[in-house]
């Protein structure tokens, strides 16, 4: 397989469902909640690839769902459907949403970052940023104190933070730093697949230009294909190569990045593209 | 004897409590819930241990119980008393006599055989619970063993400490698979777990949990590999016999304030001291040795 990331038909549902959820729900109905049985179809019908090296950007309004997206590919969420497959396992051969969970998580640790808006969610706030590094080196079993300690100076030399604060602890530090351990602590096993869920939503406007100036960087250096969540079709024209546009769940348009700013298809993108000022 | 019956246990709870053990010796490190009985000790003072001790227990064993090294703490006779008297058993101080000892705490300093059972009283099972509340997540991580939370508490002692700072309940690895909490022995006794003759078994009344390791096992503490683990060393010996290869207890002169350090392990300490004065005393080998 070419492409490095396969998605085919996911969905999350929350609720018992029934038989009509899907076909009553979706942006030609406006919602994501069936009418029948109070189900949130929260995604559905997902499909798409990413490439080596390829930004791919999902955008949407809040409650698209975006983020449930996201979580049931670092499997912080099981999906209710569908078919997840990665390149670097086993050569894209196996749905890996079927692995036991032993497997999922070695996916998790070495082939996969994930930075959250909320670094509550990324972080151990009150251990070191070292330490949080450290936790996901020793995910992958390394068990020498100074080799875990050069290689977290490296990575937080790479996102910019003092290599003085590395034993200090992130509850102590600013919204953006907070968001560079994150990310730090993502790229910490070298993964192919980086997934970054709305890490400037909340950051003040300088503070954000200088997180997705690093982020645009680590693409370039590193090589590593990201999927790049934002409800801001300005993130996503600076970081992303391709895009998916998102609403009530389901996608409803496609394409080169570029082409989607100049020429939207759906009336929802334009709209969200208008919003930008 | 006629208010209890033999073992002070009926007969359906020690069965229960010997599948349960049997359970525990097949997966080594592996805590096992049971259905803990109220005990005429207060929840705390070895319940746990003194279950599985009289779920053993027969006509013919020996019996020799420690609190922290000590044959003669008022712990430790309680239980001592408590189980002799229930299971009719005879008892011993001296560890190459003994069948089956009762610990709080320590693993005596004379190596133990394949024909001796040591029990350990333990008050608080999940070793995850440091980094871990809930008892649902620890579990899930035991699965997986998902122990990298564990190894990031280490880190961070490293990091403030320089060194790993836990004294007591050091985390071991068992049969390469589950991390468990060796009851509150000390770092020095920990060594001698590692492909011991003996069966162990831990009891947690409180937490209703049985675990074991068994003969021959694999016992590895947490270590990195530029931060080996170690055991507690002293600048003198034993105030007392004179041991230098035991573990050592402080205590202080009340009057003078002065420091002393003597065995933990007083029934071998009495060995060694009669061994000073040339009195005709059998000694057993270390553990390492
Ligand atoms: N755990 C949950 N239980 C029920 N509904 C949920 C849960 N998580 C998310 N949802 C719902 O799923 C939908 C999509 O949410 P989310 O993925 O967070 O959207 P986005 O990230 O695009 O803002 C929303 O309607 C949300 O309320
Ligand atoms: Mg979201
Ligand atoms: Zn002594």
């Amino acid at each position: 397989m070419d492409n490095r990331v396969s998605i085919r038909n996911v969905s999350k549902i929350y609720g018992k469902g029934c038989d009509s959820c899907i076909e009553l729900t979706g942006p030609e109905h406006g919602r994501n909640r069936c009418p029948k049985c109070g189900t949130i179809v929260a995604c559905a019908d997902i499909g798409f690839d990413v490439y080596p090296g390829e930004v791919l950007g999902i955008v949407g309004e809040s409650g698209s769902g975006k983020s449930t997206l996201v979580k049931t590919l670092y499997f912080d969420e099981a999906p209710t459907t569908g078919e997840f497959y990665l390149q670097d396992f086993e050569e894209g051969l196996s749905n890996v949403y079927g692995l036991s969970s032993l497997q999922k998580r070695y996916i998790r640790n070495h082939l996969m970052g994930m930075v959250y808006q909320n670094p509550h969610l990324g972080l151990r706030l009150d251990y070191s940023a070292g330490g949080n590094i450290a936790e996901k080196l020793l995910m992958a079993d390394w068990n020498h104190v100074g080799d875990i300690r050069e290689r977290a100076k490296e990575l937080l030399t790479k996102t910019e933070i003092p290599i003085e604060r590395m034993d200090d602890k992130p509850k102590y530090f600013s919204g953006g730093m907070q968001q560079r351990v994150q990310i730090s602590k993502a790229l910490a096993n070298n993964p192919p697949l980086l997934l970054l869920d709305e890490v400037t939503t909340g950051l003040d406007v300088s503070v954000q230009a200088s997180v997705l100036d690093l982020i645009r960087q680590i693409g370039r250096e590193l090589g590593i294909s990201m999927i790049v969540v934002s409800h801001d079709f300005s993130v996503i024209r600076m970081l992303t190569n391709r895009t998916i546009v998102m609403k009530n769940g389901r996608i409803v348009e496609q394409g080169l990045t570029d082409q989607i700013m100049e020429d939207p298809q759906h009336a929802y993108t334009q709209l969200l593209i208008n919003s930008l000022i | 004897m006629s208010m209890y019956n033999y073992g002070f246990l009926d007969e359906n709870t020690k069965r229960e409590l010997r599948r349960k053990t049997l359970k525990a010796v097949a997966i080594p490190g592996y805590q096992v819930p049971f259905g803990s009985r109220e005990m005429p000790v207060a929840r705390g003072w070895g319940t746990g241990g003194l279950q599985v001790t009289l779920s053993l227990i027969g006509l013919g064993d020996v019996l020799k119980v420690i609190d922290q090294g000590s044959d003669d703490s008022v712990n430790a006779c309680n239980l001592r008393d408590l189980i002799s008297e229930t299971s009719e058993v005879d008892t011993t101080t001296d560890t190459l006599e003994a069948t089956v000892i009762q610990t709080r705490h320590r693993i005596p300093e004379e190596k133990m055989t394949d024909e001796q059972i040591l029990v350990f009283q333990v008050p608080t099972p999940e070793i995850l619970r440091t980094v871990e509340p809930s008892e649902q997540e620890s579990r899930r991580m035991h699965a997986e063993r998902d122990y990298s939370r564990l190894w990031v508490h280490l880190y961070e002692d490293i990091v403030e400490w320089k060194e790993i700072r836990i004294s007591y309940d050091y985390p071991v690895l068992v049969n390469g698979h589950y991390i468990c909490d060796p009851s509150p022995i000390p770092r020095f006794d920990v060594p001698k777990l590692h492909q011991a003759e003996t069966l162990f078994l831990f009891g947690a009344g409180r937490e209703k949990r049985i675990y074991a390791i068994p003969p021959h096992t694999d016992v590895i503490p947490l270590q990195f590999e530029d931060y080996p683990f170690n055991v507690e060393s002293y600048e003198s010996g034993c105030e007392k016999c004179g041991s230098t290869h035991t573990y050592l207890e402080e205590s202080f002169d009340s009057n003078t304030g002065e420091r002393y350090l003597y065995c933990s392990d007083t029934s071998y300490c009495g060995k060694q001291q009669l061994k000073g004065q040339h009195q005709p005393v059998e000694i057993g080998v270390g553990w390492n040795g």
